[in-house]
């Protein structure tokens, strides 16, 4: 094993309006080693990769490459000097074929003419696709591949472009663990080919079985790296969460009230199976798992937007059939969307008119626009939860993320609901916004809503929960009191690392 | 974080009209510069008879493209509208031949129309098939029904006094036709623009998954909108079938590409989302007199479709250049 670093980054730093997303970060990938990059969703790591292969340009810092200095003006500069990555959600061709997929943008051609080579083409797809021992017809077109098998033509396409630093950004998140196994290999013929790879996984079982070294992020700052022999998973996980919580979110005690949403064996032909959970007046029930646990499929389930095989719902002890949103609506049931743009908001239209767009019926019974009332609804919730623009004409559109999260809180608050689900409420917010939704749910349950909350980020799960589920793989796998919350069992039984049920 | 001043309505802000204000303004101005045009180039012009005589021309159309406008906003789109004209028109000429009166005659017409409308909104609506394939495949089966039913046939056995529809005038000048346009541009301003229907088009048109989210019925307001559209071809074939005194399988062919002209003109968005029916009024006029003009100048119809393509073209471009123009200086 070499001592010298292949691919080392040092004093990384990256900004973005209202966050910094890194913060003087370094990195060093070793030829012929795994490196595995650990850290919280928003530690980070996502930008680093977009950093390290030319996506994004760092504020300040170096990148070096065999020791010489590196400037990466474009994606295309990284994949020429062999930088690739593979990302989770792999972007390729689904009307071409592997091979066309594999060639595009590097396309082998012979003749004075430029003609396209697909013979030669075809047989080093082949020969690729042999190497990684992936059986796939280089012909067949990608749509009629599974998840894994892209995975796997995408690191064929990443493997012709004779890559040296190969960085694989949560691979195994929607693979089996066949296909796992399967990457694994792969992963052992790269190492054993010199190539320099990074490896990204919220599994710590996957992150001891490959990896050789590790780095650890915090709200996008190196923590430590080191040898993975010479540590533990508790070790990890403490680095990777290490801090109080409890400080910083305005948590209030409020005494329960009565049950208001009953979910009973709630399963989804491939989603999630056999979900059942209470929730009373004044809690907030915190669901953590990794991205693909099946959280944000349960609760559009719950709101109507998926189909569900079975299951059934009652609200304050009357059983509710719900089959689109307006009955979850009806039922006092609403949904803050994850994807804010495109299902939380209408953009163009203005925030008055977004925060009545659910009750426009209920507002004008008679069918025809009252401006008047419409303003003064939108108006007493866009006030109380302080959504900062000129006035509720704008556009929404024109407001920052987290104001646009305010006003679609405040589109579902001015329902009067009796259940709220918050779906990654504080997601892609600046901070100060974040500390406003968080204060806002507590104001919420103080009179005597009930709140579901999905999040990613465990301090906040554990910060504003009263209850945390935890789910992995569509099931739920336990179940924590505000009593017991402990970040190393949260994180171990979100990774799958923790199979008994329900712990008290 | 403090509490931001807020100013109470009313304001004199309404989105849609702010950010259309000088499109509408733009198309006024052209409309006015034609009209002026128009009447030293010509002496006939200015007559009144004339000037309503030329309103025939359009009505027929424009009254099809109040709703459409707000089908297209919806991001859907009708192409079978001329078709649907046609199949409403051979229904109303059987229904004569076989003796009803005319009020049966017109609901048939309108029915028929609507029927039309159900078929084109359940296919997309149901099937979740872009509105575009299932109304160019609706456009050849309306108009292939007809001439199946009529073949080389002319129905032409109306009953007195359907022509009144086409051909009457209620006070001096103005036209049945005519004024029942003006009735139905303020019906559908007042749909589109002052009701929670119309506030829900642009919602669908703007987000339809935040829509659908918001908990409206995004599927049976776009299939409601089908029908309304269908409606209205209906209310123009008896209109048309009137004015004519036949019918043909050939008639109103290839409207709807004037149709769709009308609603883009007036500034609607075609991929949904914006547009007014103050626009498309407009709009209306604009290629009402432009046509009416250019026909008083013994301009030929190649010339005059060749104009219209051009106008069309540099109208929707001129915001758009603008709007570059104005960007690359701030």
């Amino acid at each position: 094993m070499s001592q010298t670093p292949f691919y080392s980054l040092r004093g990384i730093s990256k900004a973005f309006p209202g966050v910094k997303a890194l913060d003087e970060v370094q990195l060093d990938l070793y030829p012929g080693e795994v490196m595995a990059l650990i850290g919280e969703n928003g530690a980070g790591k996502s930008t680093l990769v977009k950093t390290m292969t030319g996506i994004y340009q760092p504020d300040s810092g170096e990148l070096k490459l065999a020791g010489e200095s590196i400037h990466l003006a474009t994606p295309d500069a990284a994949r020429k000097l062999g930088i690739t990555a593979i990302h989770q959600e792999t972007v390729l061709f689904d009307e071409l074929s592997v091979t066309e997929n594999i060639f595009t943008g590097h396309h082998l051609t012979r003749g004075p003419l430029k003609m396209l080579d697909w013979r030669a083409m075809r047989s080093q797809c082949v020969k690729i696709l042999a190497d990684i021992e992936a059986q796939i017809d280089p012909d067949i077109l990608l749509k009629h591949l599974s998840i894994g098998q892209r995975h796997m033509v995408a690191i064929a396409r990443a493997l012709s472009f004779d890559a040296k630093v190969v960085i694989l950004d949560e691979p195994t998140a929607a693979l089996s663990i066949y296909e796992t196994q399967e990457l694994y290999k792969i992963v052992e013929k790269l190492k054993s080919a010199g190539c320099a790879i990074m490896f990204i996984s919220h599994k710590f079982d996957e992150v001891f079985a490959i990896a050789d070294r590790y780095t650890v992020f915090r709200d996008g700052c190196f923590v430590d790296q080191g040898k993975i022999i010479d540590i533990t998973q508790a070790q990890l996980v403490t680095m990777m969460v290490g801090r109080t919580v409890d400080q910083v979110y305005p948590k209030e005690n409020i005494p329960l009230g009565s049950n208001v949403l009953k979910v009973a064996n709630f399963s989804h032909p491939t989603e999630f199976n056999d979900l059942s959970f209470e929730l009373r007046a004044g809690e907030i029930l915190g669901f953590y798992g990794l991205v693909g646990a099946g959280r944000t499929e349960l609760m559009q389930a719950i709101y109507g937007v998926s189909k569900i095989t079975q299951g059934s719902i009652e609200v304050e002890g009357v059983s509710v059939i719900i089959h689109s949103p307006a009955d979850a609506i009806k039922a006092g049931i609403v949904y803050v969307p994850e994807e804010r743009q495109s299902q939380g908001v209408v953009l163009d239209l203005p925030i008055d008119q977004n925060i009545t767009l659910p009750q426009l019926s209920k507002i004008n019974k008679n069918g025809l626009l009252n401006q008047h009332s419409e303003y003064a609804l939108a108006d007493e919730y866009a006030s109380r939860l302080r959504v900062k623009a000129p006035n509720w004409h704008e556009p929404v559109g024109n407001l920052s993320g987290g104001n646009q999260q305010k006003v679609v809180i405040a589109k579902w608050l001015a329902t009067q609901p009796k259940v709220i689900i918050l779906d990654e409420p504080t997601k892609g917010i600046d901070i100060s916004s974040k500390a406003a939704v968080h204060s806002f749910m507590s104001e919420l349950v103080k009179q005597g809503l009930a709140v579901i909350m999905v999040s990613s980020e465990l301090p906040e799960v554990m910060g504003m929960s009263d209850r945390i589920i935890v789910m992995s793989e569509g099931l739920q796998v336990c179940e924590f009191n505000r009593a017991d919350f402990n970040a190393e069992k949260i994180v171990s039984a979100a990774s799958g690392g923790l199979n008994e049920k329900t712990i008290h | 974080m403090q509490k931001i001043t807020t100013q109470k309505w009313p304001l004199p802000k309404d989105l849609f009209s702010i950010k259309k204000l000088p499109w509408e303004f733009f198309l006024i101005l052209i409309t006015v510069f034609v009209f002026i045009l128009s009447a030293y180039a010509s002496p006939y012009f200015l007559d009144p008879w004339n000037l309503s005589d030329a309103t025939f021309n359009f009505v027929e159309k424009a009254i099809v493209a109040l709703p459409l406008a707000m089908l297209i906003i919806c991001r859907d789109i009708d192409l079978s509208v001329a078709s649907i004209i046609a199949l409403s028109s051979v229904a109303m000429g059987f229904a004569a031949q076989y003796g009803f009166n005319i009020p049966v005659i017109v609901i048939i017409g309108i029915s028929v129309g609507m029927l039309c409308g159900l078929v084109n909104g359940a296919v997309v609506t149901h099937f979740e098939i872009p509105a575009i394939v299932v109304t160019i495949g609706t456009m050849s089966l309306f108009r292939g029904i007809s001439y199946i039913l009529l073949g080389d046939q002319v129905l032409k056995d109306y009953p007195e006094g359907f022509d009144y529809f086409g051909q009457g005038y209620i006070y001096w000048v103005f036209s049945f036709e005519f004024m029942l346009f003006l009735v139905a541009t303020l019906f559908f301003y007042f749909l589109l623009h002052k009701t929670n229907f119309g506030r829900r088009c642009y919602a669908i048109g703007n987000n339809p998954t935040a829509a659908f989210y918001s908990g409206i019925n995004v599927k049976r307001h776009r299939l409601l909108l089908f029908v309304i559209v269908g409606a209205l071809a209906g209310v123009a074939a008896v209109l048309l079938t009137s004015r004519l005194g036949s019918t043909r399988p050939t008639i109103a062919l290839g409207w709807e590409l004037s149709i769709i002209t009308m609603v883009v003109l007036g500034g609607v968005n075609i991929m949904g989302g914006a547009g007014t029916i103050t626009g498309v009024f407009i709009a209306v006029f604009l290629m009402g007199i432009v046509t009416f003009g250019l026909g008083l100048l013994n301009v030929p119809g190649i010339v005059m479709s060749i104009i219209i393509g051009a106008m069309l073209i540099s109208v929707i471009a001129t915001p758009v250049l603008i709007k570059k123009f104005s960007q690359r200086k701030g």
